[in-house]
């Protein structure tokens, strides 16, 4: 057994960004990030010699990567981090910058990511994923991250007893979370009579069970709470982190995640528990996926999901308020700015400045990430507990 | 075969279906792997230190970070979980959908994304094949185990070339390899033979019980003639889905000892240069169809060549070369081009010849074999076999013990 880790004394989240997210954008990812700090500097008064150190996720800044955003948007920072993990780099770029912070490494860490969605981007992003992926994936039936998460749903679907009223029950009650999000591209209500209408997409998967890429930005700063303070930003202190990638490779279908690798150091390290957590902003490309978190996370025993989410009330004010912005199946997946989303708003609910309706009373936030479809599950995995300072 | 299929008729007025094939960008080695499915092996990465099968294709071992070499494996395996594709954004599966995919459980270790066939589910014991797709890379195809399966399934028609109700063009139909050729279409349903005579014209070709058959249309063809092979082409109304190269010119002799200058030449004009002639004059007519073939018969002394038939072997390495450049100019458009090597024929050109020689029945059947299963390289009977085995293992020892 290794060392516990260290706890994140000294170190504040705070200034959540989320640039508007919109279905296709003729502009690039820089521009994307532009408008994030533009936002940031009005949010907060920062100016690009405030910020010294820059953690950058993006999937289209190609040939770019964080050094070409560094001159492209005036940044000198002496800490720089790019990270290509999608849908696990919002957690990951927080406990980089966290330790940065801690260390002297850097003061004030912007932690940005960006991406656009062009017109027919989508299907040359798939055709370039990965090695695997072109190699095993693609050539089989080129059915994206649909046919692999319908694989990974049918396989969880016949483990265990869930059926798709239980992920609709999911999918619909971060629709209803959506309905106060101005931001979230798709608000209307979703009904169980029409999710489980939808058209089947790469069965079991169907219409409702998909996130609809977009373009957008999210961004947060990690600095000390003194900083913060000086500078009047309510903040948020880090209790426990965790990242693992390539988690049980012999697993011959993904039916668990990095998570159960080290969900028990996790919540030692937090000193709490999940019964503690007020609200909970997990990965969701699809439901299969929030489903598995929630029993990885510690919120039920593995295969017990299904009662789990029958019994629980999801909605903003319900007994775990989850994806509280709509999620990506509601908000919009902003291509890595998706793996972001669950960081910014998080963060929003617990020092209170939500994008809509704020959960009652929340003090402690749970993000999940979960990223990168290499060949058949994703790849890496982190979560972190985020308590607010007052 | 009692019932022939009717041959595919064309709307003259009907937009001409645009084809498009599967996703192509691969790795190296991914490459070597379809290197080797095209000889028709089922091949897995496996470590050369701890023994470890590895899927999808590395360059080092997972297990140890040893070294890979391909190996021949088990290809029995189980399925896990499948899905049906119902919508996607490239071209070529949109023009194919549904597509059924599902996750297989190899005996050899691995686990693979498969094309799964439609009888299959989650749960069934599977024959996972290496098949070519449409683009020319190799591919996963789980199959119910060997027996009766049904070859129908159009998923599996993607990876094979099938005869019955096809139209085939058979390129030299006099010889004795190209009569038993032109015998085993018709037997295999295909709806139209165009058999390719050389002039002059001749009673005993009119007579031949194989010309007489009702799907089989004689044809004045000689390849080393343009118009003679533009004349051909024009009398084909309608598709031509399959071309069945049979033309070759077999002598003996050396390069300075024995070496005729004019066979030589005629040589080159059938093997070679007719072989351009042939595919300048039916590669646009293969494109455009669902499932277009072109098949060309090699000596495998195109492989090394030959003292003794030198003109000849250098006459069928030229062709090889040829081919090998048509073949890149055909993946674009999902043509396969199939190589089907052989030795010495039991013909009237290797009378002198010591067995084994290969009967010309059973180069037709290898011929069809090779269309029905897709594929890309076979090598019929011992000699041929031989020479590819020895040539893969050490192409230098190989070509001079060739040449001693």
């Amino acid at each position: 057994m290794s060392r516990p880790p260290a706890p994140y004394d000294g170190v504040a989240v705070c200034a959540p960004v989320t640039v508007p997210y919109a279905r296709f954008s003729p502009e690039s990812a820089h521009w994307w990030a532009g408008r994030a700090l533009r936002q940031l500097a009005q949010a907060t008064g920062l100016t690009a010699r405030d910020i010294d150190g820059f953690c950058f996720a993006s999937f289209s800044t190609a040939p770019d990567t964080a050094v070409g955003l560094t001159q492209h948007l005036g940044l000198s920072p002496r800490w720089l981090d790019h990270l290509p993990t999608g849908g696990a780099s919002g957690v990951m770029a927080l406990r980089r910058a966290a330790r940065a912070v801690q260390c002297g490494d850097a003061e004030i860490v912007l932690c940005l990511a960006a991406d656009t969605n062009h017109i027919d981007s989508f299907r040359h992003s798939l055709a370039g994923f990965s090695r695997f992926s072109q190699d095993a994936v693609y050539p089989y039936g080129f059915g994206g991250p649909n046919a692999t998460f319908a694989l990974i749903t049918d396989a969880y679907m016949r483990a265990f007893d869930i059926t798709r009223e239980d992920f609709g029950k999911l999918c619909i009650a971060q629709r209803a979370n959506a309905g106060s999000n101005p931001l979230a591209l798709q608000r209307r209500p979703l009904t169980l009579e029409a999710y489980l209408a939808g058209r089947p997409i790469a069965d079991p998967v169907h219409l409702y069970d998909c996130v609809m890429p977009c373009a957008g930005a999210d961004a947060f700063i990690v600095t000390t709470p003194e900083i913060a303070a000086a500078r009047g930003l309510a903040a948020a202190s880090v209790l426990a982190t965790i990242e693992r990638h390539n988690a049980f490779p012999d697993d011959p279908v993904q039916l668990r995640g990095g998570w159960a690798m080290d969900i028990g150091r996790f919540w030692d390290a937090a000193g709490i528990g999940p019964s503690d957590v007020d609200t909970l902003q997990v990965y969701d490309d699809y439901p299969v996926i929030v489903a598995m978190q929630i029993e990885d996370l510690g919120f039920c025993q593995k295969g017990e999901v299904a009662q789990f989410i029958r019994r629980t009330r999801f909605d903003i004010t319900g007994d775990l308020p989850l994806n509280t912005n709509g999620g990506q199946l509601s908000a919009g997946q902003a291509g890595a700015a998706g793996g972001f989303q669950n960081v910014t708003e998080g963060l929003r609910q617990i020092i209170r400045q939500p994008l809509g309706d704020q959960v009652p009373d929340a003090e402690i936030a749970l993000i999940s990430g979960f990223g990168l479809v290499n060949y058949d599950r994703g790849v890496c995995t982190g979560a972190a507990v985020l308590k607010a300072l007052r | 075969m009692t019932s022939r299929t009717p041959r595919e008729a064309r709307d003259p007025l009907a937009r001409k279906k645009a084809r498009h094939t599967a996703p192509a960008t691969r790795s190296r080695a991914m490459h070597a792997m379809s290197a080797r499915a095209a000889q028709g092996r089922f091949v897995l990465q496996v470590c050369a230190s701890c023994g470890t099968a590895t899927y999808p294709p590395r360059d080092a071992c997972p297990a140890c970070w040893g070294e890979l070499a391909w190996q021949d494996c088990q290809s029995g395996g189980e399925v896990l979980c499948e899905t049906t594709i119902r919508t996607s954004t490239d071209l070529y599966f949109r023009d194919h959908l549904p597509w059924r995919v599902g996750k297989v459980a190899l005996d050899a270790g691995p686990l693979a994304l498969v094309h799964l066939h439609r009888d299959l589910t989650a749960g069934d014991r599977v024959q996972v094949r290496l098949l070519l797709d449409r683009g020319g890379n190799a591919a996963m195809f789980a199959c119910p185990l060997p027996g009766d399966f049904d070859m129908s399934d159009p998923q599996l028609r993607e990876f094979v070339v099938p005869v019955a109700g096809k139209t085939v063009l058979v390129s030299d139909a006099r010889s004795a390899i190209g009569l038993a050729v032109v015998r085993a279409l018709h037997d295999a349903g295909a709806s139209l033979i165009v058999a390719g005579l050389a002039p002059p014209s001749r009673q005993s070709d009119r007579d031949h019980p194989v010309l007489r058959l009702a799907a089989v249309q004689p044809v004045q063809l000689d390849l080393t003639d343009q118009v003679s092979l533009s004349e051909a082409l024009s009398k084909i109304g309608g598709p031509l889905d399959i071309v069945i190269n049979t033309a070759r010119h077999v002598r003996d002799g050396g390069v300075s000892i024995g070496g005729n200058i004019v066979e030589q030449r005629r040589a080159f004009e059938v093997a070679a240069i007719g072989l351009t002639r042939l595919a300048q004059g039916c590669g646009p007519m293969l494109a455009g169809r669902p499932h277009g073939a072109f098949v060309d018969l090699l000596s495998s002394d195109a492989l090394t060549g030959s003292a003794h038939q030198a003109g000849f072997a250098a006459a069928e390495a030229a062709r090889l070369s040829l081919l090998q450049a048509f073949r890149h100019e055909m993946r674009g458009a999902g043509v396969r081009i199939l190589s089907v090597f052989t030795g010495p024929v039991e013909d009237e050109h290797h009378q002198s010849v010591p067995p084994p020689k290969v009967a010309p029945a059973r180069i037709a059947a290898a011929i069809v074999e090779a269309l029905q299963q897709g594929r890309e390289q076979t090598c019929v009977g011992d000699v041929a076999s031989d020479a590819m085995a020895r040539w893969l293992a050490d192409p230098a020892l190989y070509t001079r013990e060739k040449n001693l």
